[in-house]
């Protein structure tokens, strides 16, 4: 029979994830293999040479361009604060000076006495990459950037928004299929990352904005409400750079869906850590999930072996959860594989299975194309 | 060589499902005889799509009790039923277009290149502009971050500025982005600005980067010229993006022959059909990412990749572009809008799965008409004569998306509508399967429509290119399924019910005389290889192919749906009232006994 599987998620207690850490220009790593980095320390800058901005000088001060290089009180190469003089025409009378400050602080680039323009440049503009994680560095990429490792519970998201963002992992609700409401986000979780239950709403996310949540890990929102947030209706799945001041991992996806019990556990376990998340999606050929890294700080990276993830085919008595409707979010042990085609109510025919539902012990032909495995 | 094959297994990799199937010989015909599918694995944790062939290769072997893996290896000596002479394939699993563009002045270049981009099929992630008030740094790291799969480069017109041109082109080539196709993969880079900026351009990108070079897409302020840039991408998007896919390589060492972009291999099939018939023909294979669009018009053949449009990966691009009003229009029943747009969003974030239920079917379908139709309006805007005569746009259309220009497809010239992809193919009746396209394309007068039973297409087209005979041999016997002729009068109305033709049709020795209203949709049955004389009599304003309100006497065939007499409109009419809308879709899929339940 062929094998029937669907691309799981990961869910990981403890595993070793790597991540790359690149300059977007050549520049400057600062550490080096085998180094422990902060999720907040820098790990490679570089500066990116400022804006530059011109003044006419010799038109200001009424002066011949050739006569340039008297009147300047900065030559080139000089640096000078905001509002500090820089050229001055000279009068025996001190009010027909006529004197030009600096609009800005930086150096003096360039003076022509050809046009009589000064050309200002500011100072650099500091690029840098920060660890993301708490881990150690494995490679370093020359001017470019680190590869660093960590030991750490590592969840994948089926969908998400907003970029990479770090905070301790809090509980703002009790149970797996409880709705994130308004009312429940407080003060306390300021620069948190908090777990929703099933659900929140397009307030509830506000509010998490306004008070400061740095992340929102939960089982699904609404599309319209996703709209809201972003202000346009999404296309393609391809997010991760949205400034909307919070990033949203969705762990099931559109809609209220109780989030899997595997994944609540997983991170009830790790509450109080201090978790890296992303919600940059990319779902297209060489896809990209949304994450949650949560480091065990005091691993011993040696002695961690890499797991190797292997997909398996799904088998009598797994434990799976349906991912359409009408089913959508339901969890149930696999209780027959059927290896001909069957009609189902669509009446497409398809390879389906039969699972038996937990709590009633209903039992209905589910398509194998619409299950995901629960991997233990 | 080719009598000598006994049994070949071919593959079409999709974006979202891998579909094999085996040709056989059987006594002295050749026949496809088994298919298995699985889903394409692109995803973690296998990222090789070279599984998902194995998967679905595996279910031929166990339908057809053929032996043809060794392991992870094909058989390909045959020895009774042992092994294949030949395993062939085609893929499009690299997915839709998504493209960066990239141009001087955001609301000139590089608005221009951003509708080049558009009207190519493409997906637009970011404009990058000289003075979009980003640091280079900036446009660097979202270069980087996107991973685009092209980038289109504009700026200035020719003779203008060449600075802001080469600036973009070294952050293009500063943030060198990697591939999200493996890396074997050269980032396409298509340069269409200032012509004296190219050998600048070339020298930053050309060792770097797969850069093409074509005309200017804003020659002058006032002129807009972006017909070379649009099919310029649809060439690179063939080329480059589509084949490719995580274990592409792989593939490549595993198939007998080269592996062909799927809708190169489906163009050479409709071109095939428009050969043997003599006809004028649309194509359409929908798939899950993209869906291509094909017409063989007189000598003329196009074929565009609407790459932003597709049942699964690239559905809520359907829902965007279409707008939800469009898609719910097509429902019968009531349904919240909320829970319908996160049903489409459950899609595209689980592309693989099927629709269950009968609601989930409609809902499915409901979208495919929308995507169908965007799509054939993408291809012809592109679609262009012999010479190739390309658009132009003047500086008072430049800031409308329309399109400018005669499109080359008429359609009372269309002789037969072709469609392909899953949800035509896989349609669990073929009623639905005409129906779609039908509202989709709109056919007017007469037109033939067929559906390719199984969705073989794209490995009839790769097998033409080891036996023309073989592929011709197993196209007419088990790959196109007559659906049956649609007549429908092209006119409009604004009150529904008023008569808008009579008409007889004469078959099996009976003939039907009836009058057909406006917002009718009427059925009869007329089987596979019987026809019918049919004489329409159409209404002053109307017109079913010998002009508005003249007569036509014809001959048309049958199929496994029969005759459809349209008389919705073109292009159809809705009650503007919702229950009445509702109650008038429920009438038209009860005349075509689309569903169990309406």
């Amino acid at each position: 029979m062929g094998h029937s599987y669907t691309p799981g998620l990961r869910v990981a207690k403890r595993t070793v994830i790597a991540k790359d850490r690149i300059l977007p220009l050549k520049g400057e790593v600062v550490n080096k293999v085998g180094d422990l980095v902060q999720r907040d320390s820098i790990v490679a800058k570089t500066d990116l040479p400022g804006n530059v901005s011109t003044i006419n000088v010799v038109n200001l001060l009424g002066i011949q361009a050739s006569e340039i290089d008297h009147y300047m009180l900065k030559k080139v190469g000089d640096s000078f604060e905001k509002d500090e003089l820089i050229a001055e025409s000279k009068s025996f009378i001190k009010w027909f000076s006529t004197q030009i400050k600096a609009p800005l602080r930086g150096k003096i680039e360039s003076i022509s006495s050809v046009t009589g323009q000064v050309l200002l440049r500011e100072p650099p503009i500091p690029v840098q990459v920060k660890g993301y994680i708490n881990g150690k560095v494995t490679e370093v990429v020359p001017k470019e950037g680190v590869i660093v490792e960590t030991v750490c519970s590592f969840i994948q998201g089926i969908f998400g928004i907003g970029g990479e963002t770090w905070g301790t992992l809090k509980f703002a609700v009790n149970s797996p299929g409880e709705v994130l409401e308004e009312s429940k986000i407080t003060s306390e979780f300021k620069d948190a990352i908090i777990i929703g239950g099933a659900f929140a709403d397009y307030a509830a996310i506000k509010k998490a904005i306004q008070i400061g949540v740095k992340g929102i890990i939960l089982g699904g929102i609404r599309d319209g409400d996703l709209r809201t947030i972003l202000g346009y209706d999404l296309g393609v799945a391809i997010t991760g750079s949205e400034d909307v001041g919070i990033t949203l991992v969705l762990t099931e996806g559109f809609g209220q869906i109780q989030m899997a019990q595997r994944t609540w556990n997983c991170l009830k376990e790790r509450e109080g850590a201090v978790a890296s998340i992303s919600g940059a999606t990319q779902i297209r050929a060489g896809v990209i999930r949304p994450e949650i890294i949560i480091p065990y700080d005091d691993a011993d990276l040696s002695r961690i072996e890499k797991e190797i993830h292997e997909a398996k085919p799904v088998a009598i008595g797994n434990q799976v959860r349906v991912i359409r409707q009408p089913y959508f979010g339901r969890i149930g042990t696999v209780t027959d594989l059927p290896s001909a085609l069957t009609q189902i109510e669509s009446e497409t025919h398809a390879r389906v299975l039969k699972v038996k539902f937990e709590g009633n012990n209903e039992e209905v032909i589910i398509p194998r194309a619409n299950i995901e495995l629960i991997e233990e | 060589m080719s009598k000598d094959i006994q049994a070949i297994i071919a593959t079409d990799c999709g974006s979202t499902t891998t579909k094999a199937i085996l040709i056989e010989k059987v006594g002295n015909e050749y026949r496809q005889t088994f298919r298995g599918e699985a889903p394409t694995t692109v995803e973690a944790p296998f990222e090789d799509v070279t599984k998902g062939v194995l998967n679905a290769i595996q279910e031929v072997e166990e339908l057809s009790g053929r032996k043809i893996l060794d392991g992870d290896k094909i058989i390909t000596t045959v020895n009774g039923k042992v092994g294949v002479d030949a395993y062939i394939s085609t893929s499009s699993a690299g997915g839709g277009l998504q493209m960066m563009v990239a141009g001087a002045i955001k609301t000139m270049t590089a608005e221009s290149a951003q509708r080049a981009a558009l009207g190519a099929g493409a997906i637009v992630m970011d404009i990058l502009a000289s003075n979009d008030k980003r640091l280079p740094h900036q446009k660097i790291e979202r270069i980087r971050q996107l991973r685009p799969d092209m980038i289109l480069l504009s700026g200035g017109t020719d003779g203008g500025t060449v600075t802001h041109v080469v600036e973009l082109a070294e952050y293009i080539g500063a943030a060198d982005p990697k591939p999200r196709l493996g890396m074997s993969y050269r980032l396409p880079v298509l340069y269409a600005g200032n012509k004296d900026a190219r050998d600048k351009v070339k020298d930053i990108l050309d060792a770097k980067m797969a850069l093409t070079i074509t005309d200017n897409l804003r020659p002058t302020l006032e002129e807009e010229n972006l017909m070379p840039a649009r099919l310029e991408i649809q060439n690179l998007f063939l080329e480059h993006v589509m084949a490719q896919a995580p274990g592409y390589k792989k593939l490549m060492e595993m198939a007998s022959v080269e592996i062909m972009p799927t809708p190169a291999a489906v163009g050479e099939i409709m071109q095939t059909i428009a050969r043997l018939n003599n006809i004028n023909v649309i194509g359409v294979d929908i798939g899950g990412a993209t869906t291509d669009v094909f017409s063989v018009i007189g000598e003329t053949f196009n074929r565009t990749v609407s790459a932003n449009y597709g049942m699964s990966y690239s559905i809520s691009n359907v829902l965007a572009d279409a707008g939800l009003k469009n898609v719910m229009r097509w429902l019968s029943f009531d349904i919240d809008e909320k829970e319908v747009r996160d049903r489409i969003k459950n899609k595209m974030i689980r592309p693989t799965t099927i629709p269950q239920s009968l609601e989930e079917l409609k809902i499915e379908q409901a979208i495919s008409r929308e995507a169908l139709r965007l799509s054939f309006d993408q291809h012809k805007l592109l679609a262009v004569g012999l010479k190739g005569v390309q658009q132009t746009r003047t500086i008072a259309d430049v800031f409308s998306q329309e399109g400018t220009g005669q499109s080359i497809i008429k359609m009372t010239e269309l002789d037969m509508i072709v469609g392909s992809g899953g949800v035509l193919s896989h349609a669990p009746r073929r009623n639905q399967s005409m129906s779609m396209m039908i509202d989709a394309f709109l056919p007017e007068g007469i037109t033939t429509l067929t559906v390719d039973s199984i969705f073989m297409m794209p490995h009839l087209g790769v097998l033409s290119k080891i036996s023309g005979e073989i592929a011709t041999e197993v196209f007419q016997k088990d790959c196109l399924i007559y659906l049956g002729t649609c007549i429908a009068p092209a006119g409009q109305l604004k009150k529904f019910g008023q008569k808008i033709m009579d008409f007889k049709i004469t078959m099996g020795g009976k003939t039907i005389e009836e009058n057909l209203n406006f917002g009718e949709l009427k059925h009869f049955h007329l089987g596979i290889g019987e026809t019918a004389e049919v004489e329409l009599n159409p209404a002053k304003n109307f017109d079913v192919g010998a002009g508005k309100g003249k007569t036509f006497k014809g001959t048309v065939k049958g199929g496994v749906v029969g005759l459809i007499v349209d008389g919705r409109g073109r292009p159809i009419e809705f009650p503007e009232d919702d229950q009445e809308r509702k109650n008038m879709i429920k009438k038209w899929n009860q005349a075509m006994d689309l569903y169990p339940v309406y």
